[in-house]
């Protein structure tokens, strides 16, 4: 836990980037760890992991469905698949794949969807993933996980490799701000709170994080004190931390990069109606697909942003 | 460890096996009303061959035995006759098919991993089986295993996508230790595989994507060893075995006829059905 001042916020690496770095680490200790990619593995970053283990790196071409399936495989003789491709990529072509042959066995599969939200920028709409939150989410047994920054992300890695079971991890484009320690204490299904407050909770994850404890920055100069949560697990929710901040501050804002619907918005607005209802604005896309652009254009265009967040924090404390 | 060396049956107790396994499937798909006889009985002898005619190496006390050979129904509406194998090899108790279909019970309507003893991935969803017995041949050849991966596809199964990706990534990872087989009935759901989607030539597509092909008659016996031997000796190539069978095979009203692809026989047909199947005896 940490308070952050306004602009102290140090820009880290890309969480793709580290996201390799972490592969590439399990695969000295664990021979089972085996990657796949589907022709994007420089981008993705399972090339750190690839030029060190070509053997057990396997660069399949344009073939997600494909490389799902192989995954489904490879789990099932004893392997630890991480697979990776664009977010938009490997659930929405690879989904029914991913379906049967990693959520129905409860097979230990990890999938890595880079990319993630609209901040991949100029590429445009194809290549967004914006609805990979939900599509994971709707597969039982899956754990669904955005990691923040590149600490986060390394702690992740070790993580879905440790989980026996299905993992999805966003990965993403840009660098990212650094808002955790190098020694983050992660584990999945457990919110970090990088900002405590009583006022009201943002619940964020992915680059949202370091927008929230932006905005709690200008909100605390008019003396609105927000606690910031790094919800980076969106299933399983971490119901504790919801239903304690929901009793200690009484008001959320949910902030993510990614549609209004099956998003982190829906799941921390469904827990919260079980375990202690207050009122809550969402920052995200909503109902809409972006454009091309540049990614702090984007961002700033479709309201993923601090400001956006101020704002609709204003909106829900007028609501209590 | 595996069951495959001793005492391999002849032919005759072969064909006398896969008339065994029709009687089995027919029964449990009646007993349900409800499943897919058509794409059943057209695999008979293939999976006959498979697990009773030595090439199978396996152990059915443990089903989980990581140098086993692999089998992966990806036609998963065909499992009745799969079911059945398995039942005969000693996975489950025989009785235990009666309950195809039937809440609570592990004879799934398609094939469940983790279930079913034996049944090596979830099918159902046409196309994934031959990408999953990828991943099992990468993983032995990781491991230096020598375990091979068999995959049953059905003809209308190979319109999929996922198929030729599949294809082309075995072939061009000459990944010897797999082995394709077609079940090719010329059937599917809403009719003729020829008149909705052809897939000729679909030897020769295999083969365009560096596949090693045999064909074979899938209902004789002899002739389906034959190429799963070929198969087993065949290296630096995948091997794909087109297997020309006929649809609804062994019962006379269901040979081509597509009415019998997902409908099960009322009891007046199972009994005429049995009958041909038994000569002699309407009982076991």
């Amino acid at each position: 836990m940490s308070t952050t001042t306004k602009y102290s916020l140090k820009m880290g690496r890309a969480t793709r980037e580290a996201y390799g770095d972490a592969l590439l680490e399990l695969g000295r200790t664990n021979r089972d760890i085996v990657a796949i990619d589907a022709d994007l593995a420089k981008s993705t970053f399972s090339w750190t992991f690839g030029k060190h283990f070509p053997e057990r790196f396997f660069n399949l071409g344009i073939q997600e469905a494909n490389m799902a399936g192989i995954a489904s495989g490879l789990a099932s003789s004893g392997k630890i698949p991480f697979i990776s491709s664009f977010a938009a990529f490997a659930l929405c072509k690879g989904f029914d794949q991913l379906r049967m042959g990693a959520a129905y066995p409860q097979l230990n599969v990890k999938v890595a969807g880079s990319h993630g939200g609209i901040s991949i920028g100029e590429d445009g709409v194809s290549q967004q993933s914006v609805e990979d939150i939900a599509l994971a989410c709707a597969l039982p047994g899956f754990i669904v996980c955005i990691p923040a920054d590149e600490h986060a992300m390394r702690a992740a890695v070790h993580a879905a490799a440790a989980h026996q079971g299905p993992v999805y991890l966003r990965l993403g484009r840009p660098k990212a701000a650094i808002v955790h320690d190098p020694g983050v204490e992660f584990a999945f299904g457990r919110a970090i709170t990088v900002r405590d407050g009583d006022s009201l909770t943002i619940v964020a994850n992915g680059l949202l994080v370091a927008q929230a404890l932006m905005a709690a920055d200008r909100l605390s100069d008019r003396g609105i004190n927000a606690r910031v949560l790094d919800m980076h697990t969106i299933k399983p929710i971490d119901s504790d931390a919801l239903e304690r901040a929901s009793r200690e501050t009484g008001a959320f804002v949910v902030a993510e990069e990614h549609l209004h619907y099956g998003g982190l918005g829906s799941v921390v607005a469904a827990e919260l109606a079980r375990v202690g209802p207050a009122p809550i604005e969402f920052v995200n896309l909503g109902d809409r697909y972006a454009e091309s652009g540049k990614p702090e254009d984007l961002m700033r265009k479709y309201g993923m942003t601090a400001e956006a967040i101020v704002t609709a924090a204003e909106r829900v404390l007028r609501r209590r | 460890m595996g069951l495959s060396s001793p005492a391999t049956p002849s032919v005759e107790q072969l064909e006398s096996i896969a008339r065994r396994l029709r009687v089995h499937a027919l029964r449990a798909i009646a007993a349900a009303n409800s499943g897919h006889p058509g794409g059943s009985l057209s695999a008979a002898e293939i999976v006959t061959a498979l697990y009773f005619g030595g090439i199978l190496d396996h152990d059915p006390r443990h089903p989980e035995w990581p140098d086993r050979d692999r089998f992966i129904l990806s036609k998963g509406h065909g499992v009745p006759i799969l079911y059945a194998a398995l039942a005969e090899r000693g996975y489950f108790p025989v009785d235990e098919l009666m309950m195809l279909r039937q809440v609570n019970s592990r004879m799934q309507g398609h094939p469940v991993q983790g279930v079913t003893p034996g049944i090596e991935a979830s099918t159902g969803s046409l196309g994934q089986g031959l990408s999953i017995g990828i991943g099992h041949a990468m993983a032995g050849r990781l491991d230096g295993k020598h375990f091979r991966t068999y995959v049953l596809l059905g003809d209308g199964e190979c319109q999929e996508g996922q198929v030729w990706e599949a294809a082309m990534c075995a072939g061009n990872y000459e990944l010897d230790t797999l082995c394709a087989i077609v079940d090719y009935n010329r059937f599917q759901l809403d009719g003729p595989v020829e008149d909705i989607q052809s897939l000729e030539p679909i030897g020769d597509k295999f083969a365009s994507f560096k596949w090693n092909v045999i064909e074979t008659d899938g209902h004789d016996i002899a002739g389906v060893l034959h190429a799963l031997g070929e198969a087993r000796d065949h290296r630096g190539t995948p091997t794909c075995i087109i297997a020309h069978t006929v649809k609804g095979k062994g019962v006379s009203f269901m040979e081509h006829n597509n009415e019998f692809h997902g409908k099960a026989p009322t009891a007046e047909q199972l009994e005429v059905a049995l009958a041909q199947l038994q000569p002699g005896s309407n009982e076991e």
